[in-house]
C-alpha cells in the first residue's frame, strides 16, 4: 500500500484519569471513505476532536501524508488540510446562507471596506453547486430553512475552495441525521467525488446501512480501543454489529429480587407498566423517547404530588441547581412536605431528610450542606436519583441515568433501581445503552419515528436483534 | 488570598472608607447623630433595593422601581387633596405599586417578555401616569396634612437617641424580606429559579406564579418607598423617585460581590447600599463637588465588580 494520507499511530487521552482513547491506530489511504464505529463512549468523538484540534491528546503520532504533524490548534487542523462537518450545526440563523457559508473567511470587498454581497452571494451559489444543490437561495436567511437544508447549506460550506492548503480530509460527523434520503444521496455523490479527486473522507455514523453502501474501510473502536480496522467488503451488517458491541451482557448489573407483579401501575395506549416491573424503552438517538417521558410526566408539579418522579437526560441543566447544597436540591420537589407550618423552612429535618436519602443511593460527599457543583458526575446523578426517589415515587422515569456516570457509581444506581422495583415501583428506562437495556429491563419497547413500534421481552434478547429493531430491519435469529 | 479577596474584598473596602471618612472627619462622622442621618437618607432606597433584591434572586431586573416610587408619591398626594384620609390614601397608592407589579409580573411569566424590556416600558408608563395624575405639577403646601409630613421627622425616643421613624420603616421592611427569602420556601424557591429554572420547573416549583408574586412585591415595595419619600419632603412631584432605581441596582450588585455563588443576599444587599450611602454622606461632608461625587462612585462600583468577576474567571 502507498503512503496513507492520514495514519494515527498510538493516540491516547485521559480525562481526569478515565480513558477515553487507548492506544488508537488508524489510517486511511488516499481516495478513500473510512467509517469510524462504535458504541455511544466508544471514543470517536474525541478522536475527532483531537483532528480538529480542540482536544489535546495526551500522546499521538500524526501524519498527514506521511509528514509527522502536530495539531495544536483548529486553525492548525484547517491548515493542514482536514474539514470538519460536525453533528451540532453551527449556523448563524440570522444571517443569509451565503454570509453563513462564508462565514469565517474573509468576506469579498468592493473599494476595501464595503462588503461585495454580489460575489459573495455568487460564491455561496457556486458552493450550493458542487452538492447539485439549486433549490436553496443564497440570500434567504437561515432560519427560514429546514433543518435538512440548513444541513446541507453547513456541508457546502465546508466543500468551498479557499486559498493555503487544499482540502485533503472531511470528516463527517453523522452528517446524514438530519437528512432525507435524496439529501443524503446527493452528499454520497459529492463525497465519491472527492474520492475519485484522490482526497478522502472520515465518515463517523451509527447508520450502519449508510456505511455499508458508502464507505470502503471501517474501523470500529470500543472501550477507547480500535476492535477491527479493514475491508468493508465481504462483511454483512450483522457482522459489524457484533464487532460494535461485542461484549458479554448480563455481568455488570444485579438480579431482580422479584418478579413484577401483575398489578398496573400506569398504562396510556400502547404502554403498559406493571406495580414493580422495569420496561425499557430503546431507539436510535432523537426517535422521541424523551418527549414520551415528558408527556408522560405532564406538569411537573401535579406529577411530584401524583407520586410520578423524573430523573432528566441532562443532569446540570435539568436535573439540578448546581450553585446550591445538596440538601436544597433533594427536598426541592418535596419542600411541602418537608417544611413547617405555612411555608416555614425547616433545614434541620430537610438535612436529616437528604442524609438518609444520600445514604439510600450511596452519595459520598462531605455532608449535606455541601454545593452540588463540587461533586463528580457519578455523585451529583445520585443526587438527582435521592431527589426522584425523596417522595416514594410509584413510577419512575429515567433518562439515560447512567450517561456520563463511572463504572462503580452506575453499579449502585443498578442496586437502587433494584432495590426500589423490589418494593413495588414501576421504572420506565431510556436509554442509548443496548447492554443496560437488555440487563435491567424486564420488557423493551422499541421506538421509532416518534412511536413506540414493537415491544419485545428482554430476557434472551441479543443486542443484535435489539440493534435491528431500533433500525426497523427484520430481527436476525440470535 | 484570591478566594478571600473575591468574598470578602467587597467588605473591606467598606472598612476602608469608614477609616477614611473617620479620619477626614473627626467628630461629625462617627458619631450616633450622623448614623441615624444616614439610614433616615438610605431608608427609600433600602427599601427599594429589598424590592430589587427579590427579583435579582430569580435573575431578573426590575427597571420600573423608580417611576412607580414617583406614581404612588404623587397618587397619595392627590388623594390627599381630594380630601381622603391618611390611611386609605396610603393604602390606595400601595394598591396601585402592588397593581404594577403584577402588571410587570404577568409580563415576565405570563407572556415571556424579558425583564428588561417589560420594565423598561412600565418605567416609562407609570412615569407618565405621574405626570397625568399630578398635571406635571409638584404637590405641596395645605393639600398634605400635617401628621403625614411629621412622620417623617419624628421618631421614637429611646431617652438618649431618637430612631427615625422612616428608619424604622426600613428596618421592618428590611426584616420582612430577609424571612421571606431566607426562611420560607418561597425564598428558596425563589433562589432555586435563579440557579436553575428548567430543573425547578421540572421538580414542581410553580415558576411562573412565583415569579408574578415576586415581581409584585417589587412594585408594593417601590411604592412603600415612593410614600416614605413623600412624607420625608412633604410634598410629591412626578420625577422624585427617579434616582432610585439604578441606585438600587447598584446595591444588588455590589452586595453580588460579596457571595460565593454570585447570589444576590438580603443581608449583601444592606451592606452595597450602606457604601453607597455612606459615600454621599462622607464626601458631602467634604464638600466635594455632587458631580464629582456621582464618578467617585460609579468608579467604585466598577471597581468593585470587576474585581470579584476578575477572581472568578481567573478560576476557569
Amino acid at each position: 500500500m502507498s503512503t496513507p494520507l492520514l495514519a494515527l499511530a498510538n493516540v491516547t487521552k485521559a480525562y481526569a484519569g478515565v480513558p477515553a482513547l487507548r492506544g488508537v491506530d488508524l489510517s486511511i489511504g488516499a481516495g478513500e471513505i473510512h467509517a469510524l464505529m462504535g458504541e455511544n463512549g466508544a471514543g470517536k468523538s474525541t478522536l475527532i476532536k483531537i483532528l480538529a484540534g480542540v482536544v489535546r491528546p495526551d500522546s499521538a503520532e500524526i501524519r498527514i501524508d506521511g509528514r509527522l504533524v502536530t495539531i495544536d490548534s483548529p486553525a492548525e487542523s484547517r491548515r493542514q488540510g482536514l474539514r470538519f462537518i460536525h453533528q451540532e450545526l453551527g449556523v448563524v440563523p440570522t444571517l443569509s446562507v451565503a454570509e453563513n457559508i462564508l462565514l469565517g473567511r474573509p468576506y469579498p470587498r468592493r473599494a476595501g471596506v464595503l462588503v461585495d454581497w454580489a460575489v459573495l452571494n455568487r460564491q455561496a451559489r457556486a458552493a450550493l453547486e458542487t452538492l447539485g444543490i439549486a433549490h436553496i437561495d443564497p440570500r434567504e436567511k437561515m432560519a427560514r430553512l429546514s433543518l435538512g437544508d440548513r444541513m446541507l447549506v453547513k456541508i457546502s460550506s465546508a466543500f468551498l475552495a479557499e486559498s493555503g492548503r487544499p482540502a485533503r480530509l472531511y470528516v463527517l460527523d453523522e452528517p446524514t441525521a438530519a437528512l432525507t434520503r435524496d439529501e443524503s444521496g446527493r452528499l454520497f455523490t459529492v463525497l465519491r467525488g472527492i474520492r475519485a479527486s484522490g482526497n478522502s473522507v472520515l465518515y463517523v455514523s451509527h447508520r450502519i446501512d449508510e456505511v455499508m453502501v458508502l464507505c470502503d474501510r471501517a474501523t470500529v473502536l470500543r472501550d477507547g480501543k480500535p476492535i477491527d480496522s479493514g475491508q468493508l467488503s465481504g462483511i454483512t451488517h450483522d457482522d459489524l454489529v457484533a464487532l460494535m458491541i461485542g461484549r458479554k451482557v448480563g455481568e455488570a448489573y444485579p438480579a431482580p429480587r422479584a418478579a413484577p407483579s401483575n398489578e398496573i401501575a400506569y398504562q396510556r395506549p400502547g404502554l403498559v407498566l406493571h406495580r414493580g416491573e422495569i420496561v425499557g424503552i430503546a431507539g436510535l438517538s432523537g426517535m422521541g423517547q424523551t418527549e414520551l417521558l415528558r408527556t408522560i410526566f405532564g406538569d411537573p408539579r401535579k406529577a411530584w404530588a401524583a407520586g410520578i418522579a423524573y430523573v432528566p437526560k441532562e443532569r446540570r441543566s435539568e436535573g439540578l441547581v448546581t450553585t446550591r447544597p445538596i440538601y436544597q436540591n433533594i427536598t426541592l420537589p418535596h419542600l411541602r412536605t418537608q417544611s413547617g407550618v405555612g411555608t416555614w423552612l425547616r433545614p434541620q429535618r430537610e438535612r436529616a431528610f437528604a442524609q438518609s436519602l444520600g445514604e439510600n443511593v450511596r452519595l459520598r460527599a462531605e455532608g449535606p450542606g455541601q454545593l452540588v457543583q463540587q461533586l463528580s458526575g457519578g455523585n451529583q446523578q445520585k443526587v438527582v436519583f435521592a431527589k426522584a426517589l425523596g417522595g416514594q415515587p410509584k413510577l419512575l422515569l429515567l433518562d439515560e441515568p447512567t450517561r456520563g456516570v463511572d463504572v462503580g457509581a452506575k453499579f449502585d444506581i443498578y442496586t437502587l433501581i433494584r432495590d426500589m422495583t423490589a418494593k413495588g415501583m414501576a421504572v420506565l428506562l431510556v436509554s442509548s445503552d443496548l447492554p443496560e437495556l437488555i440487563g435491567m429491563a424486564d420488557r423493551i419497547a422499541v421506538m421509532r419515528g416518534g412511536a413506540i413500534a414493537a415491544t419485545v421481552p428482554a430476557a434472551g434478547l441479543s443486542e443484535e436483534a435489539l440493534l435491528n429493531l431500533c433500525y426497523g430491519r427484520a430481527a436476525a435469529a440470535a | 488570598m484570591s478566594r478571600f479577596l473575591r468574598r470578602y474584598g467587597t467588605l473591606l473596602g467598606f472598612v476602608l472608607i469608614l477609616v477614611f471618612f473617620s479620619l477626614r472627619l473627626p467628630g461629625t462622622f462617627l458619631t450616633a447623630q450622623n448614623w441615624l442621618n444616614i439610614t433616615q437618607q438610605l431608608s427609600m432606597l433600602l427599601v427599594v433595593a429589598a424590592g430589587m433584591t427579590v427579583v435579582m434572586v430569580m435573575g431578573d431586573f426590575d427597571l420600573s422601581v423608580g417611576s412607580m416610587a414617583s406614581l404612588s408619591g404623587v397618587v397619595v398626594a392627590v388623594l390627599f387633596a381630594a380630601g381622603w384620609p391618611i390611611w386609605a390614601a396610603i393604602l390606595a397608592a400601595l394598591l396601585v405599586g402592588l397593581a404594577g407589579g403584577v402588571i410587570n409580573g404577568a409580563m415576565v411569566s405570563l407572556i415571556g417578555i424579558l425583564p428588561f424590556v417589560a420594565t423598561l416600558a412600565t418605567l416609562t408608563i407609570f412615569s407618565g401616569a405621574a405626570f397625568v395624575v399630578s398635571g406635571g405639577k409638584t404637590i405641596s403646601g395645605r393639600s398634605i396634612p400635617e401628621a403625614f409630613g411629621a412622620f417623617a421627622r419624628q421618631g421614637v425616643d429611646l431617652g438618649f437617641v431618637t430612631l427615625p421613624n422612616l428608619s424604622l420603616v426600613a428596618l421592618a421592611v428590611l426584616v420582612f424580606t430577609w424571612v421571606l427569602l431566607e426562611q420560607t420556601t418561597f425564598g428558596r424557591r425563589l433562589y432555586a429559579i435563579g440557579g436553575n429554572v428548567e430543573a425547578s420547573y421540572l421538580s414542581g416549583v410553580p415558576v411562573k406564579s412565583l415569579k408574578l408574586a415576586a415581581f409584585a412585591l417589587t412594585g408594593l415595595s417601590a411604592a412603600g418607598a415612593g410614600l416614605l419619600y413623600a412624607s420625608r419632603v412633604a410634598s410629591a412631584n412626578p420625577t422624585q423617585g427617579s434616582g432610585l432605581m439604578l441606585n438600587a441596582i447598584a446595591a444588588v450588585f455590589l452586595g453580588m460581590t460579596m457571595s460565593e455563588q454570585g447570589e444576590p443576599r438580603l443581608l449583601a444587599t444592606v451592606v452595597g447600599v450602606l457604601i453607597l450611602g455612606v459615600l454621599d454622606n462622607g464626601l458631602t461632608q467634604l464638600s466635594v463637588d455632587s458631580y464629582v461625587r456621582q464618578i467617585l462612585v460609579g468608579t467604585i462600583i466598577v471597581i468593585a465588580v470587576s474585581a470579584s468577576s476578575l477572581s472568578k474567571t481567573a478560576r476557569r
